[in-house]
């Protein structure tokens, strides 16, 4: 799978998934948080006090999907997407990785994973709670 | 408000062979003698899809150096924004005479994809592409499960949004399923599934074709052959680009589009004898209807299966025609439906109709009034 390269706004939040770590983009000026990492602050509009702090790695199925017809060779059918609610207070989109991906539902509590990419660089997917990792 | 549509014109639909330009040429001459007025009248051009400079290649193409143009890309609602930005032209005396113009050969062309085209430098492409969501489908799938879920609603209910077009489509000859026979929940819920819980019959066709209208002032329209079709109000929202911005899948970006359309106005959605409203997905036109305020949240399946309110009556993009930016087709229907031109799907002394784009995934919501001249 080919990700494009990050830019000075991503350049930390990919870093950070090198060591398996998930970073979520704070401003230290309002206490927002938000995602995907930007130049400003969407709520108060600092330009100069944003920082990364690190996801506690829960979440909550917001909305899921079940694709059954991959768009590329990358991905295959069937498999989860879903819209995950972090306690952080921001939704991301990602993979709920189950062999039973019919089963995954609203509201479902998942925890983080990490899927290696060929660079060095891995995706944060989810795990349903009560499966191993 | 004074200004009107006084021409409106589909070009060829489903599968033609022939080029985008060809394609708008068709649309632009055809909406132009519909409204007894010619290219040396245009003053005006609204388009996407042509290219890059859609607009200026559309203009270059007709012999064309317009005083106006508009080519703001914001998907299948472009063409319901471009008639809030028409009017307001034709209003200040920018220009007189404006053509808003779409043709697609997407189906001919086969340059539709599942996956969509995520463009590298934006961060869908770093953050939610790797995830392998179908674009549009994947977020409308969401929606849909969102909906299913806070509401007592079911599959039946988004499979009667298809089944109630391919009723208006039976109707409508130009229809790309004319001929295809009546739609069954049996035959939506056993399609094959896409992305859950959307089959594929609960998916816009994709076709070729594309349409045009004809904007010039009140004044002028009632000196033209056909009964002008009146502005009655516009109103426009943009809510997100990416999957994840948005806070509550089910409640859409027309919830304001609609208010601002209605306000403007002066008109409620009980005003309303004939809705034209974006079916993408079936889920499109449920989230749409409660937004609009046609119904209150999760009760929009009850209206469909009723078929209180004359509903997407050319077939819509599920049943008629779905050529990528699907907008300027709702406006077409209105204004024949206004005009009483519609055979045996016309609904019977419709005098306000709305016309409600919808873009990309839940993007852009624009709204419009329109109504016969009185």
């Amino acid at each position: 799978m080919s990700i494009p390269e990050p830019d000075e706004m991503t350049q930390v939040y990919w870093d950070a998934t090198r060591e398996r770590r998930l970073l979520l983009q704070h401003c230290d000026a309002c206490g927002h948080t938000q995602h995907p990492p930007r130049t400003l602050c969407t709520y108060c509009g600092e330009t100069d006090a944003l920082s990364h702090r690190e996801a506690a790695g829960t979440g909550v199925v917001d909305a899921c999907t079940v694709v059954m017809r991959s768009p590329s060779p990358d991905h295959e059918a069937p498999y989860v997407v879903a819209r995950v609610r972090l306690p952080e207070g921001v939704v991301l989109i990602s993979n709920v990785e189950t062999d039973e991906p019919h089963a995954i539902a609203i509201g479902d509590a998942v925890r983080l994973a990490w899927r290696p990419l060929d660079d060095g660089r891995a995706l944060p997917v989810f795990h349903p709670d009560h499966q191993e990792n | 408000m004074t200004v009107a549509i006084v021409g409106a014109a589909e070009c060829d639909l489903g599968v033609t062979g022939l080029s985008v330009l060809g394609l708008q040429t068709q649309a632009v001459t055809r909406a132009l003698a519909d409204a007894g007025l010619s290219l040396r009248d245009v003053d005006g051009i609204a388009t996407t899809g042509v290219a890059r400079f859609s607009a200026t290649s559309l203009a270059e193409h007709l012999g064309l150096q317009p005083a106006w143009t508009d080519s703001t890309f914001a998907g299948g609602s472009a063409f319901e924004m471009f008639v809030a930005r028409a009017a307001q032209a034709i209003d200040a005396g920018q220009c007189h005479t404006v053509v808003i113009s779409f043709a697609s050969n997407q189906r001919s062309a086969r340059s539709r994809s599942l996956g969509g085209a995520y463009e590298p430098h934006t961060p869908e492409a770093q953050l939610e592409q790797p995830y392998g969501p179908l674009y549009p489908a994947s977020h409308y799938a969401m929606a849909a499960g969102q909906y299913l879920h806070k509401y007592a609603a079911t599959r039946e209910d988004l499979a009667e949004v298809a089944i109630a077009a391919r009723e208006w489509a039976l109707l409508n000859p130009a229809a790309f399923r004319h001929g295809a026979g009546p739609l069954t929940v049996d035959d939506v819920l056993n399609a094959p599934m896409i992305s859950t819980p959307l089959t594929a019959a609960d998916c816009c066709l994709v076709t070729d074709g594309g349409g045009a209208v004809v904007l010039t002032s009140l004044e002028r329209a009632r000196d033209l052959p056909k009964p002008p079709i009146t502005v009655l109000g516009y109103g426009e929202s943009t809510t997100n680009s990416s999957m994840s911005a948005v806070d509550d899948l089910t409640v859409t970006g027309a919830v304001a589009s609609g208010a601002a359309a209605f306000a403007r106005a002066g008109l409620t959605p009980a005003d309303v004898d004939v809705a034209q409203v974006y079916d993408s997905f079936t889920i499109t036109v449920l989230l749409t209807l409660e937004a609009l305020g046609f119904c209150g949240p999760g009760e929009a399946g009850g209206v469909v299966r009723d078929r209180t309110l004359p509903l997407n009556t050319s077939g819509g993009g599920l049943s008629y025609c779905h050529p990528g930016q699907y907008g300027v087709l709702l406006l077409v229907e209105a204004v024949r439906q206004l005009r009483g031109e519609c055979g045996a799907r016309q609904v019977s002394g419709a005098e306000v109709a709305l016309a409600h784009g919808t873009g990309g995934i839940l993007s852009t919501h624009a709204t419009v009034l329109l109504g016969v001249d009185r």
